[in-house]
């Protein structure tokens, strides 16, 4: 791999982690509004307001940056880059198309997502303790307990993946793919994707931004092009969580004409997860914390632990 | 052992000089003065927030340092255990019941000299058994020494005892944990109940005497 080999795959890293949240937000404002029986919005840009969130990103910008005067300052400051940065560097090892279409080839893939990932709470902590706010510690002190309810199911079902494939690097597990484990993993998906969706704080588990309790948790006291940041990093971790599901549990860039539109196997797969996670949204009223807990404790782990040992007997069974 | 010193490489005292080091190493020796740093800045700020995230910064060093080493598996457990569980929790717990922002001077306990003597103590043992164990010998990096299917080998092939028992260990410390936490009065309280949302009358009303 040399210099120009390691540029390219930095920068298309870094365009598609720059668009492809935009996509997933703008098609956010469509779907909800033709939902909701609206149509979101419509003059920016012309057609079907395409620049609406180009628009919003400018008006970000040109805002101020407010830091509370009880704030602490660096915390408060370094929070939204602790948030963003780890989605970065997870995307550089989702692997797209086959033949090494891939960022960065990681070999123990699937805990260097799990790992990085995680970090990220570390951001919305940092936030809402240096915002110097109650309503900040109250979204903060809720993320750290979301993350006891979704990280062992995540990992469990995550495990099941890699014991049918053989291996924990991510190609290596699109490689080993077949079909039949869409339904051999069907179990181990829904639980990845719904403790992934609690990990991002979508709804109906939005519990730490919950907007009618707590304004907006941890981001409350943020303006400008920080809350700008904290936004973004929402919608690259629906990028990052659905890529991940699709490379895990629906074969990545498997499908017809896989040589050459694997690639677009990938995306299409990413984007109708996506789809889903922004029609839950739309559908489904928010949940408690302590909900959130139960459900996790009593449903998606037993779950997990099932899948883990469905996955084991049939890995034995067939090998 | 064998497997993976066949892999590493010899341990014989090589002839090479530590006074031609290279890239490698002199990147292992900055993040090392890193994470000494960080992880000395950790235990004497007195803000307690500020500590906490020192540590994150001392344990992601940690984590280069395997990284450089070629352990690339540990590495990613380091992150995943230390900094996204761990210091997670910490920040919780302090967030929890206090953590101001500013200087705390009461969270100090008058403790220092002991805390100092016994982490010097430590570290001097630590140091003189490393060194006495490895001298000048050197391992040789450039083969697979650190992959996950090497570590997992070796794990469960020549270490499965001692991972055995720390397995046992954790679940006698999670069923410790869960033995603490349960209530002494048996619950004669009428607490509300997780999960479920009581309509009618507010809690604070005496209910049942016992739901569970």
């Amino acid at each position: 791999m040399n210099l120009l080999d390691t540029l390219l795959r930095c920068v298309g890293t870094l365009v598609a982690f720059l668009v492809l949240p935009l996509v997933v937000g703008q098609t956010e404002h469509k779907v909800m509004a033709h939902m909701q029986g609206r149509l979101g919005p419509m003059y920016a840009g012309g057609f079907h307001g395409w620049a609406q969130l180009v628009a919003d990103g400018v008006k970000f910008v040109q805002k101020e940056n407010v830091v509370p005067a009880g704030a602490d300052r660096r915390v408060f400051q370094l929070a939204p880059a602790v948030a963003l940065l780890p989605y970065l560097l997870v995307l550089l090892v989702i692997p797209v198309g086959p033949d090494g279409m891939v960022g960065q080839v990681v070999d123990a893939g699937i805990f260097f997502v799990l790992a990085v990932m995680g970090i990220g709470v570390l951001g919305s902590l940092m936030a809402g303790w240096a915002s110097a706010n109650k309503f900040s510690l109250l979204g903060a002190l809720r993320t750290a307990a979301q993350l006891m309810s979704y990280e062992l199911p995540m990992l469990l079902a995550a495990a099941s993946v890699a014991m049918a494939a053989g291996t924990v690097s991510l190609p290596g597990i699109v490689d080993a793919f077949h079909w039949w484990w869409v339904p051999w993993q069907l179990i181990g998906a829904f639980v990845f994707f719904t403790a992934g969706l609690a990990e991002l704080q979508r709804p109906p588990f939005d519990m730490p931004v919950a907007d009618s309790e707590i304004i907006f948790g941890a981001f409350t006291e943020y303006t400008g092009l920080r809350f700008a940041l904290f936004l973004l990093s929402e919608y690259a971790g629906i990028v990052v969580l659905c890529g991940l599901t699709t490379v895990l549990f629906l074969g990545g860039w498997h499908g017809p004409f896989e040589d050459d539109l694997g690639w677009l196997w990938t995306l299409v797969k990413t984007f109708a997860l996506a789809f889903v996670v922004l029609w839950l949204r739309v559908t489904y009223p928010r949940l408690r914390e302590d909900q959130l807990m139960r459900f996790a404790w009593t449903v998606l782990i037993p779950l997990a632990l099932a899948q883990l040992a469905l996955t084991g007997i049939i890995k034995v069974a067939i090998s | 052992m064998s497997t993976l010193l066949a892999a590493a490489g010899s341990l014989e005292p090589a002839a090479r000089s530590y006074l031609s080091p290279t890239g490698q190493e002199i990147v292992f020796l900055l993040v090392g003065v890193l994470v000494l740093g960080a992880a000395v800045v950790s235990v004497t700020t007195r803000q307690l927030v500020h500590a906490a995230l020192w540590l994150v910064v001392a344990l992601g060093g940690l984590a280069v340092e395997f990284l450089l080493l070629t352990a690339e598996f540990v590495a990613w457990v380091q992150v995943l255990v230390y900094l996204g569980s761990v210091v997670v929790l910490v920040l919780f717990g302090l967030m929890l019941t206090r953590a101001p922002i500013g200087r705390s001077p009461e969270a100090d306990s008058g403790n220092r000299p002991a805390a100092l003597a016994v982490g010097a103590a430590s570290a001097a043992t630590l140091v003189t058994l490393v060194v006495d164990a490895f001298r000048s010998s050197w391992i040789d990096l450039s083969g697979a020494a650190g992959t996950t299917r090497l570590t997992g080998e070796y794990l469960f092939s020549h270490w499965v005892l001692p991972f055995e028992a720390l397995s046992v260990l954790l679940l006698a410390a999670l069923v410790g944990a869960i033995v603490l936490s349960r209530s002494k009065d048996g619950g004669t309280d009428a607490r509300p109940r997780a999960g479920k949302l009581r309509t009618g009358r507010p809690s604070a009303a005496p209910t049942k005497p016992k739901e569970r």
